[in-house]
């Protein structure tokens, strides 16, 4: 049997470790070996964004992302956006411009979302189509995320980030 | 070579629900000793919002807050049978079959709360607020919470409903075969703009606008999602999807959901919805269903386009570049229709 591989690395502003299996990527360690549950199992084959999550305040799609280069990295998730009950701007702008439907593309949508405010906190339109380019949504139509993000990015121009 | 601009128009009378066997759905609701009503359904809320809807549809009857009623769509093994969440069905059958469980949970609610206040049922009635009392009386009064924990413990009773929607049968004309399938429908308009390349055949879809009626918007945010959303995988439809190759040949057609086309995020074009709303006599408070008929005028409103375009009429789907590319050469070149 091969070893599994000892990861320690940040999640969400947590120490956090775990073993990953040989060849194991990032998605199946974070949903299997850590328990967050947020990153989607969507297409597998880095097409569809479901799985976004940011490394080091880049997006990146899990599902193709060894395990291990997780390593001494910073990696985070949907779950670092809210804090209880308290929802992040972009959360709360999906809600009012009703921009999930079956949600099921929502966290990848978010992180996608995020890294691009966090780089680009005043983005035009095209700039945010760009940014979600990668993330597949069969429901909205796209309008009403497009919409939610930009509406997001008075808020966090407000707070600054 | 250039760019063409077309327009394109299309309606539709949409049937809500099917046709056979009288399409039923069920409803069962019961109150929570704490004077919380759940519905129970086995319908399922794939992101179209029955849960919403049956919630506030359930409220309204009960004559509760909306913050009061659990809407359960968990399983189809504990709850009453449904035929499903498909042909715009859920919120006409079961927010009929909600209503009917929820009159009947009221009835009870209101026959314990009579014994309470030693009254007469018929003269109680509910402020929406979670309180019941006498009619022009509002001080002789007692609480849902109380009601149910009384009924609960102390009357015996429960507080509970069961509601049908079942479609009348609608006799076969011996003669002429006429019949009357559906009692409810839905309509809508839809004009589309767009430019096609009459080099490459690419369209582009640049504007929608469109006209529902759906009876009444029960939650008008929800219908205006389903509509836009709706809207795209009509776009989606006519120019996009298809599992046979667009070229060469049949092998390098999509094998799964990454290589089988549908619009991305920069493929979307503006789209404005007016909202009529002439509520339906046999519907729940009016309210039809904006499901499928969000897509399907979509459709045969990009083939006119195109045809106004460049003079091209495509009668299958989905309407390739090469079908458009191809239907300019047998014309001898691209007609819009200021040059027909």
């Amino acid at each position: 049997m091969m070893k599994k591989t000892p990861v320690t690395f940040t999640l969400n502003g947590r120490p956090t470790a775990a073993f990953a299996d040989p060849g194991e990527n990032l998605l199946d360690f974070l949903r299997r070996g850590v328990g967050d549950m947020t990153p989607k199992y969507g297409c597998g084959q880095g097409t569809c964004g479901a799985c976004t999550v940011l490394i080091d305040n880049e997006p990146h799609l899990a599902c193709i992302t060894l395990a291990e280069s997780a390593a001494d990295r910073e990696i985070r998730t949907a779950d670092c956006l809210s804090d209880g009950p308290s929802l992040d701007p972009l959360q709360n702008s999906f809600i009012e411009h009703f921009a999930a439907q079956c949600g099921y593309c929502t966290p990848g949508m978010l992180m996608a979302a995020r890294a691009l405010l966090e780089r680009n906190p005043n983005p035009r339109r095209e700039e945010v189509i760009d940014a979600i380019a990668g993330n597949i949504c069969r429901c909205t139509g796209y309008e009403p995320i497009v919409d939610a993000i930009l509406d997001a990015s008075r808020s966090y121009r407000r707070s600054a980030i | 070579m250039a760019i063409r601009k077309g327009r394109g128009f299309a309606c539709i009378n949409y049937p809500i629900g099917m046709n056979l066997g009288g399409d039923p759905s069920q409803a069962l609701v019961h109150s929570t000793p704490d004077g919380k009503f759940k519905v129970t359904l086995s319908s399922i809320d794939l992101g179209q919002g029955i849960k919403s809807v049956g919630r506030q549809i359930a409220a309204e009857t009960l004559g509760i807050p909306i913050e009061d009623v659990y809407v359960d769509t968990a399983d189809s093994d504990t709850g009453p049978h449904d035929m499903g969440s498909f042909a715009s069905r859920g919120t006409h059958r079961m927010g009929n079959a909600i209503i009917r469980a929820a009159s009947e949970a009221r009835a009870q609610l209101l026959e314990s709360a009579a014994e309470e206040l030693e009254v007469d049922a018929r003269d109680l009635t509910t402020d929406g607020k979670g309180n019941i009392h006498v009619r022009g009386a509002p001080s002789r009064s007692i609480t849902v919470e109380e009601t149910a924990q009384a009924a609960q413990f102390k009357q015996g009773r429960t507080l509970a409903g069961r509601g049908i929607f079942l479609g009348p049968l609608s006799d076969v004309d011996a003669d002429t075969g006429e019949m009357t399938p559906v009692s409810c429908f839905a309509h809508a308009a839809i004009v589309i703009d767009l430019q096609v390349d009459d080099e490459t055949g690419e369209v582009e879809v640049t504007q929608i606008n469109s006209a529902y009626e759906v009876g009444r918007a029960l939650n008008p945010k929800l219908v205006e999602q389903q509509l836009v959303g709706g809207a795209w995988m009509g776009v989606s439809h006519a120019l996009y999807e298809t599992t046979e190759p667009y070229y060469p040949d049949r092998s390098h057609r999509p094998l799964d959901y990454n290589t089988y086309l549908m619009p991305g995020p920069g493929q979307i074009a503006p789209h404005h919805i007016s909202i009529l709303e002439r509520p339906a006599p046999d519907a729940p408070f009016g309210g039809k269903g904006p499901g499928e008929m969000a897509a399907n005028p979509v459709i045969p409103a990009i083939a006119n386009a195109i045809y106004n375009a460049v003079g091209v009429r495509c009668d299958s789907l989905p309407i390739t570049p090469e079908k458009i590319l191809r239907g300019i050469r047998a014309n001898g070149g691209a007609v819009s229709r200021e040059e027909r």
